[in-house]
């Protein structure tokens, strides 16, 4: 069966198509070539005016796992919430649920509606990954994958203490992805979630853990280094030291050259721009991260753009989200310190625009994206649900689209944060183009999902469809049609059929030798068997609406 | 056979009691659950003489229920107490619910596969979801709900704990290897020395699990346990100075223990290096003691101020964990919710079974772990569950299912809500598992005329 989409205008960045007018054919889920006059077209659609993008990949929001479930155990007032009426209300619309802790059934359903068609958890705890992949395979509609957590495990750090070689590092982080079905590899606050547990409050990017005499700087260039060698397509996603600190920008550029060289993403780096400027010790330091990014080529970066409302915040980052629990609204949060592997920390945040710090916070965020020079290396996230939930990304994108509703929203907030910003001076509009980049060609190459994220022959059908609309809010909250593997699984904004998603892996190569050392180790010291700890395949498709999708790592580089 | 082996061996058998796994014996190593530590190092061996390799007294009792087929029709569905085919069970099954107005799921004894589809189930019928282990589970709930907390988990104790502080349990009884697995293990990754182990609030008698191998004997600090409220009350109120509970008598008591007795917890509370406060929210039986658990929870905090120190609740049993976990994935909320027109909803009080039990219109009971029975109602009754159940009271339906972890495979979480491991199908089994029979409960209420 043929299914033809006509006329539509076409936004694939990966194929360089900005607006081009050009049909798009599908069968059997992919995208194919112009069939011969004597193959049959069972369905058209007619998309003449419309925008036709790939469907977008969130690369980082928080969707499954222990500390998301958390949360919602947490916040059971939350899932009344479905309606927003506070003063903050006039930067938001009806659209926007502000559910910040959807069901996993909610959170496929919101996905889809608003056009996205997979989604990344970039905080897997390999310890939590059987949890995570089973929330992920509750989740309907859309693609997903999961970044392992390393960094703070201890027997990585005991191995980096040891100085074992990179090779020994590498089996190790090769066996992890394998063993939790991981498409990459995340470090939070490098080494900090351990040292919290040794109970050291603090740790800087160039400061020893007070048990394993080890820094964050060598923990980043090691896993760095990793995944590079083990030629991951996804570079090392690096939640940096310090999150949340004012002054915490200068942790930040120098983090970025802790790989020395090597691929390496900041995610949410919002929360790491921070400086001490001011009367209230507080700045934007933007310009300074914004001037690094743009020049070193081999950093990547999603903002973790602040969206006023309630929310909460779900980060592996134990030793900050202590801290933060203090400032925690409602007054409540869980903090775990998990398995000698990880931790976590859950504090739900109410950002306000007449607070100086969130309004310069929101601030902040939109001059990182409108001071970055190349759309392929920034990306469209709020960390959901830790900076907004993702529903809220229609507002964000019109608020990089449209300069005279950003600055009319912008005179609205706190005066003071105003005076801190240089926002109104940047006259920047994203275009249709530069978003495909961001939410589509960018993060599908970012990860590595070749057959995704664009809408070339062989691509995956994971199609949106656009009424293209000046208020650009309206526009990507309502899609016209979402296709899912060629299916058309959203009409008018609202799901017509029920599907799955797949789970996003890669493999890369392990010498199998590895496993001795860790069993002996787990054996000795771990509440549960090696064997349990991998989890196989069966278990993320058993259920018969799951599978996974295994791919290819780029040529290892040794 | 399996029976007669069991108990003719002592309860307690480790790795150098017996040895099992030797070449003629092959074993099946498995995922325990019998409680929430979900022991993944005890096997089965498949060949006679059957036994069990690092068996606890639970996992016995689990294992010789299991195995033990001793009254007629044992594997049966049957229709007021008369044995009927499969088909026939699940149809009666499904009247009820179609029927019904307001039914009440309760017991709910199962594993993560098994709740997934229960509340498919649920939101098809507009049921109420509670656990039969909910009393507890609920206390936990509303001080997390208030407060939030700030714990550990297992893997932690066994490598980081200085001190454990039991309160108001002696953790074996619900947890039987806890201490032979998590206290009393001579390795661990930061070469600590063994914990110091306090219990405030447990009988004397009960706190032999906490002598060390080498015979050294834990502080015992006896008192009632409807005490512990003003007891854990005193505890904060000594950590502050200007309290006057300071300006007291040393020798004085409070909630029938002596202040120099909490005094000396505090100071140990503190100089640890890591301390873990354990408690079964289960044991704490008089009105709110969510405050109790609460109080506990913020003597927590206030220690993480300075030092470390984590939390580490108990759970109660029969699937709970796994129950509760998946209930908020997939709704939103813990259980004790209801769903309403495919919409959940979430109440700690109301949705209790001894609520519901005065105004739901059916009941559909759930015990696959164990032969838990339903509680005596007159309405309509559907019970699925564990093959041994004998009745008291016939209910209308029932549907012996698959035992998990031994009939079938699944998913359970742990204890600490962090670790799942996968169960396993040890033996062969004619019994569908508890999905396989709801999904064509589903279908059949489908395929009724409305």
């Amino acid at each position: 069966m043929i299914t033809q989409l006509k006329n539509g205008r076409i936004y694939d960045p990966k194929h360089g198509k900005d607006g081009v007018i050009q049909d798009i054919y599908i069968r059997n889920g992919r995208i194919i070539n112009k069939p011969g006059a004597n193959e049959k077209i069972s369905q058209t659609y007619d998309l003449t005016g419309k925008v036709v993008m790939a469907g977008a990949i969130d690369m980082h929001s928080h969707i499954g796992g222990g500390k998301v479930n958390i949360a919602r155990m947490l916040l059971p007032e939350f899932q009344e919430r479905k309606s927003y009426t506070e003063p903050e209300a006039h930067i938001c619309t009806p659209g926007c649920t502000h559910n910040a802790t959807p069901s996993t059934t909610e959170a496929g359903f919101r996905y889809i509606e608003m056009g996205y068609t997979a989604a990344f958890e970039p905080a897997m705890l390999p310890v939590n990954a059987r949890q995570a992949h089973l929330e992920m395979g509750d989740t309907p509609m859309i693609d997903k994958g999961g970044y392992a957590m390393l960094g703070s495990d201890d027997y990585f750090l005991r191995m980096l203490a040891a100085k074992k070689d990179q090779k020994a590092i590498n089996d190790y982080v090769a066996w992890t992805m394998n063993a939790s079905q991981a498409i990459g590899i995340k470090v939070v606050n490098p080494g900090g979630i351990s040292a919290f547990k040794f109970n050291q409050r603090k740790l800087d990017l160039d400061e020893n853990h007070s048990y394993y005499h080890i820094t964050p700087r060598e923990i980043l260039k090691s896993l760095s280094r990793a995944v590079y060698d083990l030629g991951i397509a996804k570079p090392l996603h690096v939640h940096c030291n310090n999150l949340g600190a004012a002054g915490n920008f200068e942790t930040t550029l120098n983090t970025m050259g802790a790989s020395e060289g090597l691929p390496m993403h900041l995610t949410h780096i919002q929360f790491h721009s921070y400086g001490t400027e001011g009367d209230k010790k507080f700045s934007s330091a933007a310009a300074q991260i914004s001037e690094a990014l743009n020049k070193n080529k081999h950093i990547t970066a999603d903002v973790g753009q602040i969206l006023f409302g309630q929310t909460v915040t779900a980060s592996g980052d134990s030793m900050v989200q202590y801290l933060n629990s203090k400032h925690g609204n409602p007054k409540k949060s869980v903090i775990m310190d998990i398995e000698c592997d990880a931790g976590c920390g859950v504090v739900p945040f109410k950002y306000k625009d007449q607070n100086y710090v969130n309004a310069l916070q929101w601030a902040i965020g939109l001059e990182i994206f409108l001071s970055a020079e190349d759309p392929w290396r920034i990306f469209l996230t709020t960390d959901h649900p830790n900076g907004a939930p993702f529903t809220s990304y229609p507002h964000l994108i019109r608020l990089l689209m449209d300069k005279s509703f950003r600055n009319e929203t912008f005179a609205k907030l706190n005066l003071d944060a105003q005076g801190m910003s240089n926002l109104a001076s940047l006259d920047r509009e994203y275009s249709l183009y530069e978003i495909a980049i961001m939410t589509r060609a960018g993060a599908a190459k970012l990860i590595g999902l070749h057959d995704r994220g664009h809408l070339g022959v062989g691509g995956g059908a994971d199609i949106t469809v656009y009424t293209d609309q000046p208020d650009r809010e309206a526009m990507f909250t309502k899609p016209d049609y979402v296709f899912k593997d060629g299916e058309l699984v959203v009409k008018d904004g609202k799901v017509i059929k029920v599907t799955w998603g797949a789970t996003h892996t890669a493999k890369p190569a392990f010498d199998i030798g590895v496993e001795k050392g860790l069993k002996d180790y787990f054996d000795k010291y771990h509440t549960i068997q090696l064997e349990n700890f991998k989890i196989s395949e069966d278990e993320i498709s058993n259920d018969g609406r799951g599978s996974v999708i295994v791919h290819e790592n780029k040529q290892a580089s040794h | 056979m399996f029976n007669s082996c069991l108990k003719s061996q002592t309860l307690w058998q480790n790795d150098n009691q017996m040895k099992i796994s030797d070449d003629k014996n092959q074993s099946i190593a498995f995922s325990c659950p019998a409680c929430g530590l979900l022991c993944d190092d005890v096997a089965l061996s498949s060949t006679s003489p059957i036994s069990i390799k690092n068996g606890c007294a639970k996992s016995i009792t689990f294992f010789e229920q299991a195995y033990s087929t001793n009254h007629e029709n044992a594997g049966l569905p049957s229709i007021s107490g008369k044995a009927t085919d499969l088909n026939t069970a699940i149809k009666a099954a499904a009247e009820i619910l179609r029927a019904s107005k307001q039914p009440l799921f309760a017991g709910i004894g199962t594993e993560i596969t098994g709740m997934r589809t229960i509340i498919r189930l649920a939101e098809k019928t507009g049921a109420t979801l509670d656990h039969m282990h909910s009393e507890g589970a609920v206390r936990n709930t509303l001080a997390l709900q208030n407060g939030g907390w700030q714990n550990t988990t297992l893997t932690e104790v066994k490598n980081r704990a200085t001190l454990i502080l039991a309160i108001g349990t002696d953790i074996v009884s619900s947890h039987p290897r806890f201490f032979e697995k998590l206290v009393w293990n001579t390795n661990s990754m930061f070469d600590k020395t063994s914990p110091e182990v306090i219990y405030l609030g447990v009988p004397t008698e009960n706190t032999k699990a906490g002598i060390s191998p080498e015979g050294k004997q834990p502080m015992v600090i006896p008192a009632d346990t409807a005490k512990l409220p003003e007891i854990i009350n005193a505890l904060h109120a000594l950590m502050n100075n200007k309290n006057p509970l300071n300006k007291k008598s040393a020798s004085d008591f409070v909630g029938g223990v002596a202040i120099s007795s909490l005094q000396i917890i505090l100071e140990k509370l503190k100089a640890a290096p890591y301390a873990v406060v354990v408690w079964a929210a289960g044991n704490f039986k008089y009105a709110h003691a969510e405050l109790t658990i609460q109080s506990i929870t913020q003597l927590i905090a206030k220690f993480n101020e300075t030092s470390r120190i984590a939390g580490l609740p108990l759970n109660a049993g029969d699937g709970d964990m796994s129950v509760n976990n998946t209930s908020t994935w997939l709704s939103g909320y813990p259980t004790r919710n209801r769903f309403t027109h495919g919409k959940a909803e979430y109440d700690a009080y109301h949705f209790s079974s001894t609520q519901q039990l005065n105004s739901c219109d059916a009941l559909l009971w759930i015990s696959t772990f164990n032969a838990h029975l339903p509680p005596s109602s007159d309405m309509p009754t559907i019970v699925i569950g564990h093959p041994n159940m004998q009745f008291d009271r016939v209910p209308d339906v029932f549907i012996p299912v698959g035992i998990p972890g031994i009939d079938h495979v699944g998913s359970m979480a742990r204890m600490d809500n962090v670790v799942s491991l996968p169960l396993k199908k040890v033996r062969p089994s004619a019994l569908l598992s508890l999905s396989q029979v709801i999904e064509q409960v589903i279908e059949q209420i489908n395929d009724s005329p409305t």
